[in-house]
């Protein structure tokens, strides 16, 4: 056994380089301001909106000509680290959660959609991530793409990292990235049709048979009725299911 | 991808100048390897093509998916407490660690906070889950260089800290024991005292580790100035974790940025590294662990008492809005991109795992590399398969 004495909680407060590598103060809003003001000063109007939930986070959306552009930008500005890049299908599902019961007439869905922060116009949004490391900071850009034209530049020519997120949205999405070096696919196999992560592409799961869930013999209860028993109805619904 | 360092250019240049000099006599002929799906190197499914020019690597790609479960789909079919279940299954040797960053997603649009205790337990098995997770992969380091003795002190460690998981939240590998707003349940008697007993061995864990691998001639000669991956490439591909902290980047999510978790309660140092090599990354792990154990013993120094679970709703309802959230997991930074539209479950859910984009670079990092060092390259980035494949 080493006889180092490990046991030691040692405080780190007195070792000797602690003093040295002060760390940066956490980022204040004035640090995103300013990234937005960077942004609007080098892409004017094809920086559409940002939304700033203060001490938390920043979004932007941008026009989707700029998408590299933003990319360029933000790298030049310090966020040249990469962390994500993706996309949101904003159609509501078509079978909601995959609950409804086969012997009832499928429940009326809102289709309107209904966007998140900085707003959108198109169903199909992009959506990334990129990280100052040495401010602790990050910004989350958004883009519309057209239904008709699920183009996009590619960002592999600024952040080399971004080859396997696109190659990933392009299978899961069906969004084409302009200037990708390959994108093939990621996960599924080269001939699979569909693309799994749109909201119109059915989790097949639950459509080859009854989610069990609604077969259940207890109700779920409701914010005004906590205390009521689950009914006799329910157990009937159960019956008739099974018959 | 064009990108090389000095060093792998002026490797490769002259590997090519070398085999021109040979072809006069000898000619080398090209070959695709394949390694994987099944191979121990890779431990799990994942399938490296490497094309070779003699022993030197030409152009490799891995080839993931074949572990793709479709995380992203199934969450959009589930409510926010069944969503745990799922997202404990993406990195399976630190599983708690995946949920905490989750249920913060959710809490952060309900506006909800969990109780300080709650807090404090929820930092303490994130540790421990880190503990268990990196401990295996030092002793699995030992195996991937042929040194089999560090991987059974391993196991046997890691047991202890299984147990400590499992103690507290009953499952060993799939805790689920996070709630939106707290904790499934109070810590049982007696697990703070056996906690810190565990802490001291596994700290004798990581000196038995440094002696028997780290300062092992051999083992610093297979890990020595292999695989390079310089800071700025590392940010380009998203290097989080250990891999980043390798490359002299100084950036851990435990400590930079605002988070309801309680590391800015406890004292502790971030390890960095200026080398990027594959030594460097191992190294800093085992820094990591060891440092993790000491923040377990300061929460437990100073776990405060009171409530577990905050007031929410029986039905939870999430309200309108988009959330991130990312926590320094065991492989690196781990974050959900929630997408709330007012339902019982989450309209999009984007798992950024950290494994994923420390993958990426290997087609990078391969390059120019000779084929014994694949396995050492592969093993230093430290991948889980469910964590690339989601």
């Amino acid at each position: 056994m080493p006889s180092r004495s490990s046991s030691v909680v040692v405080r780190l407060s007195e070792t000797p380089d602690s003093g040295e590598t002060a760390v940066a103060a956490l980022p204040g809003d004035g640090l995103r301001e300013a990234i937005v003001d960077t942004l609007r000063a080098a892409l004017g109007e094809q920086l559409i909106d940002s939304h700033l939930i203060p001490t938390t986070d920043l979004w932007v959306r941008v026009h989707r000509d700029a998408w590299l552009r933003t990319a360029e930008v933000l790298k030049g500005a310090g966020f040249d680290y990469f962390c994500f890049l993706s996309a949101i299908d904003w159609m509501p599902s078509p079978w909601g959660r995959g609950e409804d019961d086969p012997n009832e007439p499928p429940p009326e869905r809102s289709t309107e959609l209904q966007w998140g922060y900085t707003g959108g116009e198109t169903r199909f949004q992009l959506l990334a991530r990129l990280n100052d490391v040495d401010r602790h900071v990050a910004v989350t850009i958004k883009a519309d793409l057209p239904d008709d034209d699920l183009v996009v530049q590619s960002w592999v020519s600024v952040f080399a990292g971004a080859n396997w997120h696109e190659r990933e949205t392009a299978e899961m999405f069906g969004i084409d990235f302009a200037g990708h070096p390959d994108l093939r696919n990621m996960y599924l196999p080269g001939d699979f049709e569909g693309h799994p992560l749109r909201k119109d592409f059915p989790l097949l799961a639950r459509m080859v048979k009854p989610w069990p869930g609604i077969v259940d013999v207890e109700q779920m209860p409701t914010a005004d009725d906590d205390e009521t028993a689950p009914g006799p109805s329910a157990d009937e619904s159960t019956g008739d299911t099974a018959s | 991808m064009t990108m090389l360092s000095d060093r792998q250019q002026l490797s490769y240049i002259a590997a090519q100048a070398a085999d021109a000099r040979l072809n006069v006599e000898l000619e080398t002929e090209g070959m695709t390897l394949n390694i994987g799906p099944q191979h121990p190197a890779t431990h799990g499914t994942l399938r490296i093509i490497a094309r070779l020019d003699g022993e030197q690597v030409v152009w490799a790609e891995p080839s993931c998916g074949y572990m793709h479960r479709g995380y992203e789909k199934l969450a959009e079919v589930r409510t926010y407490p069944q969503v745990t279940t799922l997202v404990n299954r993406i990195d399976w040797l630190g599983s708690f660690a995946n949920e905490v960053p989750f249920i913060l997603a959710a809490e952060q649009l309900m506006e909800v906070e969990a109780p300080p205790r709650a807090q404090w337990i929820r930092t303490i098995l994130f540790e421990l889950s880190r503990i268990a997770n990196v401990s295996l992969f030092l002793g699995d380091l030992g195996v991937q260089m042929g040194a089999i003795t560090p991987v059974f002190m391993a196991f046997r460690d890691r047991e202890y800290v299984l147990n400590l998981i499992e103690g507290a939240t009953g499952g060993r590998f799939h805790p689920n024991f996070d709630r939106i707003g707290g904790l499934k349940d109070d810590l049982p008697a007696g697990w703070v005292d056996e906690t810190r007993q565990v802490m001291r061995k596994l700290r004798n864990f990581c000196d038995e580790i440094e002696d028997l691998l780290f300062g092992n001639e051999i083992f610093q000669s297979r890990m020595r100035g292999i695989g390079v991956i310089p800071a700025d490439v590392a940010r380009q591909y998203g290097l989080s974790g250990a891999n980043l902290r390798a490359a002299g980047v100084d950036w851990d999510l435990r400590r930079d940025q605002e988070i309801a978790l309680a590391y800015d309660q406890v004292d502790f140092k971030v390890w960095t590294h200026p080398d990027g090599d594959c030594f460097a990354r191992c190294w800093v792990r085992l820094q990591e662990t060891r440092e993790a154990t000491k923040i377990v013993d300061q929460l437990l120094d100073g776990l405060p008492p009171g409530p577990i679970m905050a007031k929410v709703p029986r039905i939870i309802k999430v309200p309108a809005g988009e959330a991130w959230v990312s926590t320094e997991n065991p492989l690196g930074e781990m974050g959900y991109y929630v997408v709330s539209q007012g339902d019982l479950g989450p309209f999009r859910v984007k798992i950024r795992s950290a494994s994923f984009n420390n993958i990426s670079v290997v087609p990078w990092v391969l390059r120019g590399v000779y084929v014994p060092d694949i396995i050492t390259i592969l093993a230093s980035l430290y991948f889980i398969l469910g964590d690339i494949d989601r």
